[in-house]
């Protein structure tokens, strides 16, 4: 009975699909620079990947392309993690900029050791991360807490280590400012000698897959939706709203270790102040670009990751083409209302709606 | 009911933790002595909160007439890594054996600020020293400490205040930072420059000064181009990306020209990355600022070519001034304006690095 599916159903799918709104985002930006590549047509291609030498005598890529999914990788990860936060709490965290400083601090107070030498680890880099780690699942229970059984808003209860995390960052390594020369210290934020492809971005696709599998073989994701549009209802099904609220900061943390791992390896040192500086509104960003409902609810893990690139490419892209410092945060505020505004789910529905009256209109007409 | 008072229980525990060494931002997080770290928490829960912390350095015993009592208001030394040398500068120069009795006060709110220094002239010390938060609402309790026969050294930072109320001020002028890195740029006689530019945060002092000297030479000179001119505010990562950017451009460049050594870094980073030599006999020109320790190891290495300095060691001037003072000679002049080097990588001696170093 079924007929084949017009051309303009198929659109009608993809469009009414969530992960639309950053592919069409990302759509865009590559047009644009594809255009831009066409009019200024000075030799150099933004999709240009070249396959070079670097200092330490290893084939590495490079080209922008290449820089958007590297640096993009912290926010990967902070996104999949915020993406579940939001789902079930219906909030965000705003202190995983803090917390990556004090996850970076962590690592680098344990490979600097009593800081005598900057050339030599004084301890093995995994023991650091998992120390690091600990830290930061610590403080996601922290937060996860005072969401979860103590109804505190989440932005309220995170603000408690945005304002102090980058000052505990300080205190765990006497307020001194370690640096770690090590070439091994380097690998998570540069490049593994031997592989071409930038190490943060093998670790963000190893968090996907992780992330993946979680979805794929738990409940977690059913349970966090269903705790994020109704706790009660979820509760009498079950279902402990606030284990799954806690749970759900505690991976966010798990996942803000991680980036802390990327972001000190990338310069081999920290600073207190500006380390991660307001990433966490390019995490929500990511979310939100992602079409995800920020009150919680249905989520779309894939959605926020492709929301992470698209900021990372709106930002590359701005550099490129050597856009004035002081204006630069006007351009991406221009391009994020528009793209917040289109993926609000309000604004999809009335556009669905219009969609679905012009198609009447026009049945009406064929009948007629 | 059990699970829910076992999640008080500890949420009320991390919650004191938290008060004890993160919430209380302005002092013991701050405190670079360690043997004060345990009872400084302590100290912060009794203190009211309008009120910045006060303690004493020296024991009230030792304080017999002979010593000069200073008290000292300075930013919360966890600022930065100048703040810390210039805390620790402040702490090892007002010593008893120097013949003070220092006391000190941190916060980065100039109320707090303004309160610690009502409390100073109430315990009735001879000097203020004062690195002010904001430049405005000094002019009452400078007005008070001047009718306490109370005199004012303002150091770091100047405020918006009548001159007759500080005996000086000695401060660092970020457009002479500026004006020296770029002379030294202009003596190396490279027949073209082209420049990467990496600001600072827009606005702060730092960045205004030392971009400004840039800015003249290149809009003075047909040889001199700016190849690009970015903030990365003070970020090692963001400056990486701007470079990053102009190598994937194919753009043609010979000096970095960063307004800290965080964003040189980073800077490097991205040239490294990309096989282009720096540093002394290398293809690009790389220049800093500020003097970290490990900038001017950098330097040594001959990694980097040049690295300006940011001085944070006033205490010696503010000696030779409280010195001059009680010998009855006022300081000739009011506004003080700090040396301020700048190393070149052919130059600099370990030596350097040692005492410049921060």
């Amino acid at each position: 009975m079924k007929q084949k599916k017009s051309f303009g159903e198929i659109v009608n799918v993809i469009v009414h699909k969530q992960i639309f709104i950053p592919l069409a985002a990302l759509f865009i930006l590559v047009v644009f620079n594809f255009i831009a590549d066409l009019i200024v047509n000075d030799g150099t291609s933004f999709f240009e990947i070249t396959y070079g030498m670097s200092k330490d005598g290893y084939h590495v890529l490079s080209g922008n392309l290449i820089t958007v999914i590297d640096n993009a990788s912290e926010l990967v990860l902070l996104a999949i993690g915020m993406t579940l936060v939001t789902a079930a709490s219906g909030g965000q965290d705003i202190s995983v900029g803090a917390v990556i400083a004090i996850a970076g601090s962590v690592i680098l107070r344990i490979v600097c050791g009593d800081g005598s030498d900057a050339n030599t680890l004084q301890a093995p880099i995994i023991l650091a991360f998992f120390a690091a780690c600990i830290v930061a699942m610590l403080f996601g229970a922290f937060n996860g807490m005072l969401v979860a059984y103590f109804k505190i808003q989440p932005m309220v209860a995170t603000l408690i280590l945005f304002t102090a995390g980058r000052s505990i960052a300080a205190w765990i390594n006497n307020n001194e400012l370690p640096v770690m020369n090590a070439p091994s210290f380097g690998y998570f934020g540069k490049f593994i000698p031997g592989i071409a492809v930038p190490t943060p971005v093998l670790i963000a696709i190893a968090g996907m897959i992780l992330i993946g599998l979680v979805l794929k073989f738990t409940n977690l994701g059913l349970y966090a939706q269903s705790v994020g549009i109704n706790p009660n209802s979820s509760r009498l099904n079950g279902i402990n709203p606030e284990v799954i609220k806690l749970i759900t900061y505690v991976i966010l943390g798990f996942f803000v270790a991680i980036a802390g791992l990327i972001k000190v390896s990338r310069v081999q040192s920290i600073n207190y102040s500006v380390i991660a500086k307001d990433i966490e509104m390019d995490a929500i960003l990511a979310v939100a670009l992602g079409g995800n409902p920020l009150g919680g609810g249905k989520f779309n893990i894939w959605a926020s990751i492709l929301g992470a690139y698209v900021i990372q490419m709106l930002t590359t892209t701005l550099f490129r083409y050597n856009v004035d410092a002081t204006a630069l945060p006007a351009y991406k505020a221009v391009v994020v209302v528009v793209l917040v505004v289109l993926s609000a789910p309000v604004v999809r529905e009335r556009l669905n709606r219009l969609f679905a009256s012009l198609k009447s209109k026009n049945e009406g007409k064929e009948a007629a | 009911m059990k699970k829910r008072l076992l999640a008080m229980l500890m949420s009320v525990t991390m919650v004191a933790g938290m008060t004890a060494c993160g919430g209380s931002t302005p002092a013991p997080a701050a405190d670079p002595a360690p043997a004060k770290t345990e009872e400084a928490p302590a100290v912060e829960e009794e203190a009211p909160a309008e009120e910045a912390e006060v303690e004493e350095e020296a024991p009230a015993a030792t304080a017999d007439g002979e010593l000069i009592k200073v008290g000292i208001i300075n930013n919360d030394p966890n600022e930065s890594g100048y703040r810390t040398a210039n805390d620790a500068d402040m702490k090892a120069t007002f010593t008893a054996d120097n013949g003070y009795d220092a006391s000190f006060a941190y916060s980065l709110k100039n109320e707090e600020q303004i309160a610690a220094a009502q409390k100073f002239i109430q315990d009735d010390v001879d000097y203020l020293l004062i690195s002010a938060a904001g430049t405005s609402g000094w002019d009452t309790v400078l007005t008070d400490a001047q009718n306490a026969g109370i005199k004012v050294i303002l150091f770091d930072r100047t405020i918006d205040a009548d001159e007759s109320l500080y005996e000086a001020s000695i401060v660092s002028d970020m457009a002479k930072e500026g004006q020296t890195a770029v002379d030294w740029l202009a003596s190396q006689n490279l027949p073209e420059y082209k420049v990467i530019h990496i600001q600072g945060v827009m606005g702060s002092a730092a960045q205004i000064g030392r971009t400004k000297a840039m800015d003249d030479m290149v809009a003075a000179n047909d040889n001199w181009t700016m190849v690009t001119q970015q903030t990365a505010e003070w970020n090692a990562e963001t400056a990486q990306q701007i470079v990053q950017s102009a190598i994937d451009s194919k753009e043609d460049f010979n000096v970095i020209y960063a307004e800290n050594d965080d964003m040189a870094k980073g800077a490097v980073a991205a040239l490294d990355k990309a096989n282009i030599s720096h540093g002394v006999d290398g293809d690009v020109i790389v220049m800093g600022y500020d003097c970290n320790k490990w900038a001017l190891e950098e330097l040594l290495a001959g990694n980097w070519n040049y690295d300006g300095q940011c001085n944070p060691f006033q205490a010696s001037y503010i000696d030779e001034i409280i010195q001059g003072l009680e010998a009855g000679t006022a300081p000739a002049q009011k506004t003080v304006i700090m040396d301020e080097k700048g190393f070149d990588a052919k130059t600099i001696t370990q030596d350097d690095v040692d005492k410049y170093g921060i």
